[in-house]
């Protein structure tokens, strides 16, 4: 089975409402960039981290786990039958990532000294391993994606005018970059999964150094197991969820087979983080927060429901079989993840001398969301320019 | 296939959790060796009377915009409970005394100075530090705007320009660097009329706190705020009330960045995890490949002629 462009217009009524969601989120940055972070966001010297680090940044990274755990699956383990979703995967995965950098330069307040942590370095800090991780990371997700662009123009650089000279040598650029990359792949294929891993855990690092600021049910040493095993959770539903949503909007046949069987290898996924979670809540004695009703505990209440009811779900066999319950399921895993994530970096944050509560502003929302939208009309752009998305496979080609 | 899948994770966890215990155990916190006399300032809660010249020396020290110190006189300002920010980076809070009405409690609130520092070992690019002396500074040069010395800080100490697009700083107390560089007093420490506030070496500053406290046991709590609280401060002080009634965080003994860095260094202990993980893949790929029994060498060939051999 081989990779297509998809045949599709990419001018379509959704689309232009999302580059309207995306435009409003542009004014909103605009203003950040001009008048500083004050004048957008509802940040303040109590509350120093919002949305866009607990959202944009410390989500999208979880939400991005499906390019790892499916290239550990389809290159590591070898399971060339999950072939068809290392793509897509890839594809959202290094979209989630630049999405995610982008978030980082218009949080940090001297955005255009970005780059100091490659010079400057301070082993101590878990946000240093995160930034470094994260960057080596997407360098490689880029790498990883390279094989696509040959494929899609080798013997057909067809530039016209004053570049048509260049055709040939760019041609050899491409022939090079595809002969050689296919040789030593393999090493960035396991340095991604390695910075992942990495990576993943020292994003639950982070809130460990606020100590008695994060509340306690959330606070806790194995944070960063909690992160890793939770990324490894939502990895695979990530993928479903993705898959799902591209064979709806391209109206292509989604393939049951694979993404059933992606669905039963998340619950022992889940099954796992939901031991680890619920296992340190009872080694440090803090469910005597639950038993008291505010909204820490109902918050954490909710985010526990949100990743029992997937795994009930995907463990029966009815779930497997239907695309609609298995949407449904993967949608859980991703709401009880995104949650989490809220929890950990805004909800948990109570600090000691904090008059006001913070919710983020209609600015930084517009902003977040801006750029999700945005995020699904590059998606679009890319799956209708390169190979990414399996299509139209028949009865014969299955796999057995 | 699913115990395949089951054996990648419990690997994982197992990795977590080896790193995690591994860390505990070589807890190494950033103390570059600090200076026997480093500096210790007492404040001494039952002299001050809260005149806030303090604040006034403070930010003409620092360059901010500071009105008559007259004006400074005026008491409608304890009304309310105010917290350091990018104007001044020290305040005066007034507390009720119930030993005494008369004469409530004044406490200064400023950066403490930790003796180890969870913002200096939280910062991406090292632009805190630990000096020798004990101060904690921050470098102009390198601050990227995180804030995440900020979201570290025990003590909520550092402040940021919300209200700056360009160069927007981190603002904390430095003990008057630029002072001290000439020999003089960190400004408040100078100009206080009662000599409430003790500076000099931290070992002799304490000892003067203990002193004090023991002499009139019936003024003071038996407690130096400072002396032990996540690992000890530079600034200390000492009250006839419980510092929990004053505003003071309760605070254990052990150092903020302590659990943090362990973990830090139990995941990166010389680069053995990452690489060992990178060998385990390695293998477990090379491995499954051969049981599959395929001798395609090629992991993602794109070269058309080649697509079939995928299969």
């Amino acid at each position: 089975m081989k990779p297509e462009a998809v045949k599709r217009r990419f001018f379509t009524p959704g689309i232009i409402v999302l580059i309207i969601v995306a435009l409003n989120g542009l004014v909103f940055l605009a203003v950040r960039f001009f008048s500083g972070l004050g004048a957008v966001t509802n940040l303040d010297n109590n509350t120093p981290w919002g949305l866009w680090i607990g959202v944009d940044v410390a989500a999208g990274v979880a939400l991005a786990a499906g390019g790892f755990t499916s290239a550990a699956l389809v290159y590591i383990f070898h399971r060339e039958d999950f072939h068809d979703i290392a793509r897509p995967a890839l594809l959202t995965a290094l979209l989630g990532y630049t999405f995610v950098a982008f978030a980082v330069f218009v949080d940090i307040g001297r955005f255009y000294y970005i780059w100091h942590p490659l010079v400057m370095w301070n082993g101590n800090s878990a946000l240093f391993e995160v930034g470094i991780c994260v960057m080596i990371y997407m360098t490689v997700l880029y790498i990883e994606f390279i094989p696509v662009i040959t494929e899609r123009f080798i013997g057909r650089v067809k530039l016209r005018g004053i570049f048509a000279a260049i055709n040939k040598p760019l041609d050899s650029v491409l022939r090079f970059l595809d002969k050689g990359l296919s040789k030593v792949m393999f090493v960035f294929i396991i340095s991604g999964v390695v910075l992942s891993t990495l990576h993943q855990s020292s994003l639950g690092t982070l809130m460990v150094i606020a100590g008695g600021k994060m509340h306690p049910l959330w606070q806790t040493p194995i944070l960063p197991l909690l992160f890793l095993l939770s990324a490894i959770a939502v990895g695979l539903p990530m993928i479903i969820f993705e898959s799902l949503l591209a064979s709806r909007s391209f109206r292509i046949k989604p393939e049951m087979k694979i993404l059933s069987n992606l669905g039963s290898m998340a619950a022992p996924a889940i099954g796992i983080y939901l031991a680890f979670k619920i296992g340190d809540m009872f080694v440090r004695e803090t469910f005597k927060y639950i038993s008291i009703s505010d909204t820490a505990s109902r918050f954490f209440i909710a985010e526990l429901i949100l990743m029992i009811i997937p795994l009930i779900m995907f463990l029966r066999k009815k779930t497997l079989s239907s695309s609609s319950s298995l949407f449904a399921a993967s949608t859980f895993v991703i709401a009880a993840v995104l949650l989490n994530r809220i929890n950990c970096f805004i909800e948990a944050y109570t600090p000691f001398y904090d008059p006001t509560v913070y919710n983020p502003s209609f600015g930084e929302i517009s902003v977040t969301i801006g750029c999700m939208a945005l995020l699904v009309v590059i998606y679009k752009a890319i799956v209708i320019i390169f190979p990414v998305i399996s299509q139209g496979r028949t009865q014969q080609e299955n796999l057995p | 296939m699913r115990n395949l899948n089951r054996r990648n994770f419990l690997k994982t966890a197992a990795i977590g959790i080896s790193a995690g215990a591994l860390g505990t155990s070589s807890i190494k916190a950033s103390d570059k060796s600090l200076s026997e006399d480093r500096i210790g300032i007492l404040v001494d809660t039952d002299v001050c009377v809260g005149c806030r010249h303090c604040e006034w020396a403070c930010r003409t020290a620092h360059e901010f915009p500071a009105c008559d110190l007259e004006e400074y006189s005026d008491i409608s300002v304890f009304e309310k409970y105010r917290r350091p920010d990018n104007t001044s980076l020290t305040v005066i809070n007034q507390f009720e005394n119930e030993k005494n009405p008369l004469l409530p409690i004044y406490v200064k609130v400023q950066c403490m100075h930790c003796e180890k520092p969870a913002c200096v070992s939280a910062c991406i690019v090292g632009a805190l530090t630990k000096l020798e002396d004990g101060s904690v500074v921050w470098d102009d040069s390198k601050c990227i705007g995180c804030r995440y010395c900020m979201v570290a800080c025990q003590f909520q100490i550092p402040t940021y320009d919300y209200d700056k697009a360009i160069d927007p700083h981190i603002w904390k107390c430095d003990l008057c660097r630029d002072r001290r560089i000439r020999d003089k007093l960190p400004a408040c420490v100078e100009i206080c009329p009662n000599e409430a506030l003790v500076f000099g070496k931290r070992s002799e500053v304490l000892s003067i706190a203990r002193k004090r406290i023991k002499r009139k046991p019936d003024v003071y709590v038996e407690h130096i705020y400072g002396e032990n609280e996540i690992g000890g401060t530079s600034w200390m002080y000492i009250a006839g009330k419980s510092f929990d009634k004053l505003k003071m965080p309760p605070l254990g003994k052990e150092t903020a960045p302590g659990i943090s860095e362990a973990i830090q260094h139990g995941i990166f202990s010389y680069f053995v995890p990452p690489v060992a993980l990178f060998a385990l893949l390695g293998t477990l790929m090379w491995v499954n490949k051969h049981k599959r029994g395929e001798s395609d060498t090629e992991i993602e060939s794109t070269d058309p002629d080649k697509e079939e051999s995928e299969f």
